[in-house]
């Protein structure tokens, strides 16, 4: 229930977040389809739980040419803790030698310990439609879920932690490309918008806070649970940027810099957003 | 496509402009000039091996020129004025006007550029015409009430500033390259970048500058 108060939030601001990239008819058309889904959605709760569900499900079953379940994955609190573990991400993990946000490790698990190719673990990191589902997203959703109502705790102790704090918030106002944009051209401003939809400043413990803790949510204009490392491939692909490698230390640094900027909030995902 | 610059290059320009910043700025909190000098290349090491080409968008959009390598270090918004007339000098150098002189084209295709938001994004087809999203940032005409705020509001652009030749080629090189105005502007340089082609700038320009666009009704 607490899930539709924050709800209330977004429907405001985002009234037409589709109007963004496409011409103003089709915008509309697109826009009463989404908002008409979206009150359906509400009314039926978060969509996102069904993506919580499967990846619940998939956690305990031994999967991969080793047979190995993810309950002998460490994401942080020891092997198959999910509990609040979402929360005190990124971190330092001296077993990969990386600093690594959930979705890696979990790519690291079931490379690691299920036996998988990385470019099987990598298959479908992010989903498109019932034929097309996404492992990852379902178990980040999942994971996530185990977090709701634990205050972000990321520690930037550790130095390897904190260089990628550091680099994050570098890239953050790293201009290039056709457009010249950084992440800062759109996010670094208080009460802006993009047509309608307002921008967080993510320069500020409020907005990053408001912003991460947020993530993974159900989009219902694309009716598929997004993960942060889907968010930051697509803000790149606005920005004309070329494709942000999943995993990648750029996503795993950015996501340091804007989950420690977000410590002390209270996780309230998985959420939902147009 | 575009010129690859090699990065070594990019890593050793970088090192420098951060030092030279560092001096420039002349404070002595931390980090000290060449530790953030070291940030900056480790930073776009680490961004160079993050991305992979995919459609339109290469590596080489990771490039930085001038322009972009000194407003990355307008992290506090604040450069020195030696710099920020620098950038607005050499942007204003570049900006091309159209060899027959004729600035102002029609203003009903210049709301579809307006509108249209495609274009250079690795999902977009390298084919179709590129747009200028002018709605997502600004208010143009009052009939679309889906505009952004990141930009001021053009409704009565020339209206307000009378609808002489000043305007147009005011018009016409800020549209060409907003940096020649306002160093470190959120705006992109649509001519400068080849974003949109010389006849879209000018039917923008009338969208601003034609006594008859909603923008000046």
């Amino acid at each position: 229930m607490r899930s539709i108060h924050r709800l209330t939030l977004i429907v405001g601001a985002a009234a037409i977040a589709v109007a963004t990239l496409a011409g103003p008819v089709v915008a509309q058309t697109t826009l009463e389809n989404a908002s008409a889904k979206y009150r359906q959605d509400l009314s039926e709760g978060n969509p996102a739980d069904l993506w919580v569900a499967r990846g619940q499900e998939m956690w305990k079953v031994p999967r991969g040419p080793k047979k190995v379940s993810f309950e002998s994955c460490d994401l942080g609190l020891g092997p198959g803790v999910v509990k609040g573990a979402y929360a005190q991400l990124p971190r330092w993990f001296a077993d990969a030698g990386r600093v690594m946000d959930l979705e890696t490790r979990l790519v690291w698990c079931m490379v690691n310990q299920q036996g998988y190719t990385h470019a099987e673990a990598t298959k479908q990191t992010f989903g498109n439609g019932s034929r097309h589902r996404s492992d990852l997203e379902a178990l980040t959703a999942y994971v996530a879920k185990e977090s709701d109502g634990v205050k972000m705790n990321v520690s930037l102790a550790d130095p390897h932690v904190r260089e990628m704090y550091d680099v994050g918030k570098k890239a953050f106002f790293y201009h290039a490309g056709t457009h010249d944009f950084a992440c800062a051209t759109c996010h670094a401003e208080d009460n802006v918008r993009i047509r309608l939809q307002y921008l967080p400043n993510l320069t500020k413990p409020e907005g990053a806070q408001k912003a991460y803790t947020t993530w993974p949510a159900y989009r219902v204009a694309q009716g598929e649970t997004r993960t942060f490392q889907w968010r930051l491939n697509d803000c790149f692909r606005q920005q004309r940027f070329p494709d942000l490698i999943y995993g990648s230390d750029l996503s795993i640094a950015l996501t340091t810099y804007l989950a420690a900027s977000a410590n002390g909030a209270v996780y309230v995902g998985p959420g939902i957003k147009l | 496509m575009t010129t690859r610059f090699p990065a070594v290059r990019l890593l050793g320009a970088a090192a420098a402009v951060a030092a030279a910043a560092g001096i420039l700025y002349g404070c002595a909190s931390a980090p000290s000039a060449s530790e953030d000098a070291a940030l900056t290349a480790r930073t776009i090491a680490i961004m160079k091996a993050s991305f992979k080409p995919k459609g339109q968008a290469g590596l080489d959009r990771l490039d930085q020129d001038e322009t972009q390598r000194l407003c990355s270090q307008n992290a506090e918004g604040k450069l020195p004025d030696s710099i920020v007339k620098k950038i607005e000098q050499e942007n204003l150098a570049a900006v091309k006007y159209p060899a027959d002189g004729k600035l102002v084209g029609n203003w009903k295709e210049g709301e579809k550029v307006a509108e249209l938001g495609q274009g250079m994004q690795f999902s977009d087809d390298p084919k179709k015409p590129n747009g200028a999203n002018c709605y997502a940032c600004h208010q143009l005409s009052p009939k679309q009430e889906a505009y952004g705020t990141i930009g001021p509001s053009l409704y009565e652009f020339a209206k307000k500033r009378g609808y002489t030749e000043e305007t147009r080629r005011y018009a016409w090189a800020k549209v060409y390259d907003a940096e020649a105005f306002s160093a470190c502007t959120n705006m992109p340089r649509f001519g400068q970048h080849h974003i949109l082609t010389e006849q879209q700038i000018r039917d923008v320009v009338a969208l601003l500058v034609d006594p008859a666009s909603p923008v000046n009704q």
